[in-house]
């Protein structure tokens, strides 16, 4: 990251890094299913933005036109100021479900972005030895020092995730996109790796959407909290989160804390009774 | 599949026979084959079978020894050309497998005529390749080729297939071309069932090309088992099929060696280096 897009942050001078207008989502042909209509998103340089929803909500088609795996229906997506017409070739990635090559040691997994992403693909194979060095460094800090020879399949569930958050972020990605990353975890492990989350963005302070519909893990990690409705999805509320950082275990106990998931429990609660009859009614027809 | 199935029944059944008897479980094998020829040898003695019906092991391995140097000879033929058969198969397999695994359009376009071609009786093809090529070494060559390709192909083009589109996602978004995704991903994932293609499609190289020596050909263990049969001398032909089985045995647990040594990862051993 470049000093003068550390200092526009730290100052709060940023203009929106995410821009979504509009947009709509058909999926399958005719009349289709439509997963998005008219969603807006601005997520700002450098900003921690969660999206949360009930499942089916279209939360995850929304990962995917962010990173222009998919292109909208109507609408569009500005990242980095730019609209995006294919894959974005920086983003990071992680899922519910680690995807680390089962073939590939801990530490090999974590060098594969720097394989592919263009700027790196041909130094790696001269400087290997420097690019481990940062491997390895972004490893320790989430507690994986000492396995980076081990298969993946050799590590605990909460392990592997932290693997797959280490090859999202190891070729400093100005964009982070996760998708339910801790969903799969029981709740310490979970709660550990918010933390480890947490204390990567303080130090890097990359871009981030998090999908999920756990709405502490929402409000416990993010700057903005957006709430989508049922399908077809929109964005139809935004939360700021004003608790400062770092937060702690015990911040999730505070009644502000609380406050904040209690009211956008009960505006997903509302969303969904609102919503449920007519998209009954839909189904019958 | 089914013998792992096996061993984890008996482990969990008979813990009390395998700890009273630990050498039983690497000498089953051998008890199994060896009980199966002792039951033939006492059977062909109790019921008087003709030797021109069934030949008792005793017989057959008589007749290796004294036909060694025919049997030896054709059997180094037979083995040579099923070895360039499945060399030819295992390349363009893989080339196949590749193409058709990681393009939908080529999958589309090709699959059914691949189906298509597997479902023909390759023995109704020899006369033809004998047409072609004359008779002896290429027809057969090019029959245990023909046999053996289309396991290698599926398996390929499965593991190619099936790559989590999750995966496919994450270096899609790094800026991964085609050629990135087949060879980080795609070809490292369809290794395992690769090698268990190996190991179905050479057994069935031999069959392809001993087919086609006992149809056209002056050489050849199948060439020998078909003279042998119109002379009547039917413990040769079974002395033929021992060596041809002992040939497929060999070759299958090359591959399974090979296999292991290769894809441990995918058995999730835990001595894998």
């Amino acid at each position: 990251m470049t000093a003068a897009r550390k200092l526009r942050i730290m100052t709060g001078s940023m203009s929106n890094f995410v821009a979504i207008r509009d947009v709509q989502l058909v999926y399958g042909k005719g009349v289709g299913v439509q997963a998005l209509d008219g969603l807006d998103l601005d997520v700002k340089e450098g900003e921690f933005a969660a999206v949360v929803g009930r499942s089916g909500c279209g939360k995850s088609s929304l990962m995917k036109l962010v990173t222009g795996l998919l292109p909208p229906t109507e609408g569009t997506i500005e990242v980095d100021g730019k609209e995006v017409d294919g894959p974005l070739k920086i983003v990071g990635m992680a899922f519910q479900n680690p995807t680390l090559l089962p073939w590939r040691q801990i530490l090999s997994n974590v060098m594969l972005p720097f394989e592919i992403v263009d700027e790196h693909r041909y130094k790696v194979r001269m400087q290997r030895a420097e690019y481990e060095i940062k491997a390895r460094a972004l490893l320790n800090s989430v507690g994986l020092g000492g396995v980076e020879k081990k298969y993946p399949w050799q590590l605990s569930g909460g392990m592997q995730q932290r693997a797959s958050l280490c090859r999202a972020l190891v070729h400093q990605p100005a964009l982070l996109m996760l998708d339910e990353p801790f969903g799969a975890l029981d709740a310490f492990t979970r709660e550990e790796l918010w933390d480890v989350l947490q204390n990567l963005w303080m130090t890097r302070r990359f871009t981030t959407i998090l999908v999920t519909h756990d709405l502490r893990e929402a409000v416990y990690l993010a700057d903005k909290v957006h709430v989508m409705s049922n399908r077809p999805g929109r964005i139809v509320a935004t939360h700021e989160v004003p608790i400062e950082r770092p937060r702690r275990s015990e911040t999730a106990f505070e009644p502000r804390f609380l406050n904040i998931v209690q009211s956008l429990r009960e505006q997903i609660r509302a969303e969904s009774s609102a919503t449920d009859r007519p998209a009954a009614a839909r189904d019958a027809s | 599949m089914t013998t792992t199935a096996t061993t984890k029944k008996t482990k969990k059944k008979a813990s009390s026979l395998e700890r009273a008897m630990p050498w039983l479980v690497p000498a089953f094998p051998w008890i199994v084959s060896v009980a199966t020829v002792v039951i033939w040898e006492i059977g062909c003695a109790v019921f008087s079978v003709p030797e021109f019906i069934l030949p008792r092991p005793s017989r057959i391995a008589g007749v290796l020894i004294s036909a060694a140097d025919p049997i030896w000879f054709h059997s180094k033929h037979t083995l040579i050309t099923t070895l360039i058969g499945f060399a030819l198969s295992v390349a363009f397999g893989l080339l196949v497998g590749i193409a058709v695994g990681s393009s939908r359009l080529i999958y589309g376009g090709f699959y059914p005529l691949l189906v298509g071609f597997n479902s023909v009786p390759k023995v109704a093809l020899v006369p033809v390749l004998v047409v072609w090529f004359g008779i002896g070494t290429i027809p057969a060559i090019l029959t245990a080729f023909l046999m053996s390709f289309f396991p290698i192909v599926v398996n390929v083009a499965t593991g190619l297939a099936t790559v989590e589109p999750e995966l496919h996602d994450v270096l899609r978004s790094l800026g991964a071309k085609k050629r990135d995704l087949i060879f980080k991903v795609g070809l490292p994932r369809s290794l395992p069932f690769f090698f268990a293609s190996l190991k179905v499609a050479v057994t069935l190289a031999f069959v392809g090309s001993i087919i086609s020596e006992s149809i056209a050909s002056s050489e050849g263990i199948g060439t020998l088992m078909v003279r042998a049969a119109s002379d009547f001398r039917i413990s040769l032909v079974f002395a033929g099929l021992v060596v041809t089985a002992a040939m497929g045995i060999v070759m299958y647990t090359a591959f399974a060696v090979l296999e292991r040594h290769t894809t441990g990862w995918a058995t999730r051993r835990v001595d894998v280096r």
